[in-house]
């Protein structure tokens, strides 16, 4: 899931004041905001009360249920039009992907209320890891299941480098080192150890992504 | 023909030490350093932004080091260039007539003055070193012949007393196949941990300079090991620099004990002075290398 973090509240405010908004309306999302905690109906109503207290008038509110999905969100915009009509801006409590849907079903400015900050592992309840940058060209197969592209802090694909330390990271020195754990667990399965990596492609995930699987369902290109 | 190569391939123990650019245009510190410690080094290795903080950069303090009659290990990091741009820093380093190239990782951004930098680490230390292999063998990392290739002498950075030590012998391992040719170690403190790393090395053909880090103060000691990434210095030696009377000719008797026991052992010894220059020649006479 995508892991969001509150925004600076001061900038949320800034970027209200800048466009002379007096009166907002807000959108949560129902899916990977809610469960971090950032976006759910929750932490909307907080966000509702808190620019009432800063002197905003809230017209209205919503949770979409996927607001990163465009169809829905334009559904949910509508359902909301006349609370909508009535704002002067939009703070949307969802990662950017469902701040700029939102920026395409309504008229007016439309401000984030979340940082978006990595696809995330849930370890357990309220508690986020990275473990995976979507970086198009996969090297698990190689380094035991364990991703050096993120979890190494300097993202090396052969490694430990020279600030190891005691199997430690020497970024993260709280951290075992990654390397230290993809080399143990391929000698733990009998897989020797780590071979070379050649460079990574940059070009399998040049921006901005894009795919569509109705293309190839018709046997065109991916 | 790299002075350096020339003495660790006729089995000479050699001696390199260190220095970093400035962080302006100004040259006069720099060169003063470089007159210092020059006439004692095979080759002086020159920075490449140290410890994640901006300096001049190591290709044009290099050939100032050239200029002023010393040899210079062009140092290289991975963290601030991507390949094209450490591809074309490389055909530079030659046409510069630098010879000498240590390839390294390079601390995080984090670590350093600029902490908002994104660091590049496009290629890691390894890879960089295959791709310096294939430019002294004609070509780019593309494989495209080049018009002019490189005859760079290559090495690579190793730090035997960190443990794990077996998966830091792999990685050396890999580092020799991608053809590396010397080590600079990091700080040794523990002769055994040298020891058992060139035991496994020499026989790969790769030459080991012992990295002795000249212990100026107590507080160099408490910043190397808070500060400085991957160099630990053992309690009785901190104690030892700690309790001296004159720390600084302390360090430089620790130093010269550990050049001597260092010379039984490595190919060679890398001097990191932390501004004690003078100290240098003191420290090789009395380790009874002239």
């Amino acid at each position: 899931m995508i892991i969001t973090r509150p925004r600076d509240w001061a900038r949320i405010k800034q970027n209200l004041v800048d466009v002379d908004a007096k009166s907002v309306f807000i959108m949560g999302c129902g899916q990977c905001a809610t469960v971090a905690g950032t976006g759910g109906e929750k932490e909307v109503l907080q966000a509702k009360t808190k620019l009432e207290q800063d002197g905003f008038a809230v017209t209205g509110w919503a949770v979409g249920e996927v607001t990163c999905h465009s169809g829905g969100t334009s559904l949910e915009t509508r359902k909301h039009s006349g609370d909508l009509d009535a704002a002067d801006a939009v703070v949307v409590l969802s990662c950017g992907a469902g701040v700029q849907t939102v920026a395409d079903s309504v008229r007016q400015p439309v401000f984030p209320g979340l940082e978006s900050v990595f696809l995330g592992n849930v370890v357990r309840h309220g508690v986020f890891e990275e473990r995976c940058q979507m970086c198009g060209d996969c090297v698990l197969d190689k380094t035991a299941g364990i991703c050096p592209v993120t979890t190494c802090p300097k993202g090396l694909l052969n490694g430990p480098c020279g600030g190891m330390w005691d199997g430690k990271c020497e970024v993260l020195r709280d951290r075992d080192c990654t390397h230290v754990r993809i080399q143990r667990r391929l000698i733990e399965q009998g897989r020797g150890g780590a071979k070379l990596l050649p460079p990574k492609d940059y070009s399998k995930k040049l921006k901005p992504g894009s795919v569509n699987i109705r293309k190839s369902r018709k046997g065109g290109a991916e | 023909m790299s002075r350096l190569r020339d003495a660790l391939e006729r089995g000479e123990f050699v001696v390199t030490g260190e220095i970093a650019p400035p962080l302006g245009t100004d040259l006069s510190a720099m060169r003063r350093s470089i007159e210092t410690i020059g006439p004692y080094c095979h080759a002086i290795n020159i920075t490449d932004n140290q410890g994640a903080s901006l300096h001049l950069s190591s290709l044009a303090a290099s050939r100032v080091a050239l200029d002023m009659g010393f040899e210079p290990i062009f140092q290289q990091t991975c963290r601030d260039r991507n390949r094209l741009a450490l591809q074309s820093d490389l055909l530079a380093a030659w046409t510069l007539g630098l010879e000498n190239v240590l390839i390294v990782t390079g601390d995080d951004p984090r670590s350093g003055d600029h902490p908002e930098a994104k660091g590049v680490f496009d290629l890691d230390s390894t890879q960089l070193l295959e791709v310096a292999s294939a430019m002294n063998a004609g070509s780019d990392m593309i494989g495209r012949p080049l018009k002019g290739g490189t005859d760079f002498y290559l090495g690579a950075a190793m730090f035997p007393e960190a443990e794990p030590w077996d998966i830091q012998m792999i990685r050396a391992t890999r580092k020799v196949e991608a053809g590396a040719s010397f080590f600079q170690t990091q700080a040794i403190f523990d002769i055994t941990k040298l020891e058992r790393a060139v035991e496994v090395m020499r026989p790969l053909g790769v030459k080991v300079i012992a990295g002795v880090l000249v212990l100026r103060s107590g507080r160099a000691v408490d910043f190397i090991n808070e500060r400085l990434a991957g160099l630990m210095v053992p309690e009785e030696i901190g104690a030892r620099i700690k309790g001296a009377d004159n720390a600084a000719s302390e360090a430089v008797a620790l130093a010269t004990e550990q050049v001597r026991a260092a010379r039984e052992v490595a190919d060679g010894v890398h001097i990191m002075t932390l501004g004690l220059d003078d100290a240098v020649p003191e420290i090789l006479r009395g380790a009874g290398i002239s």
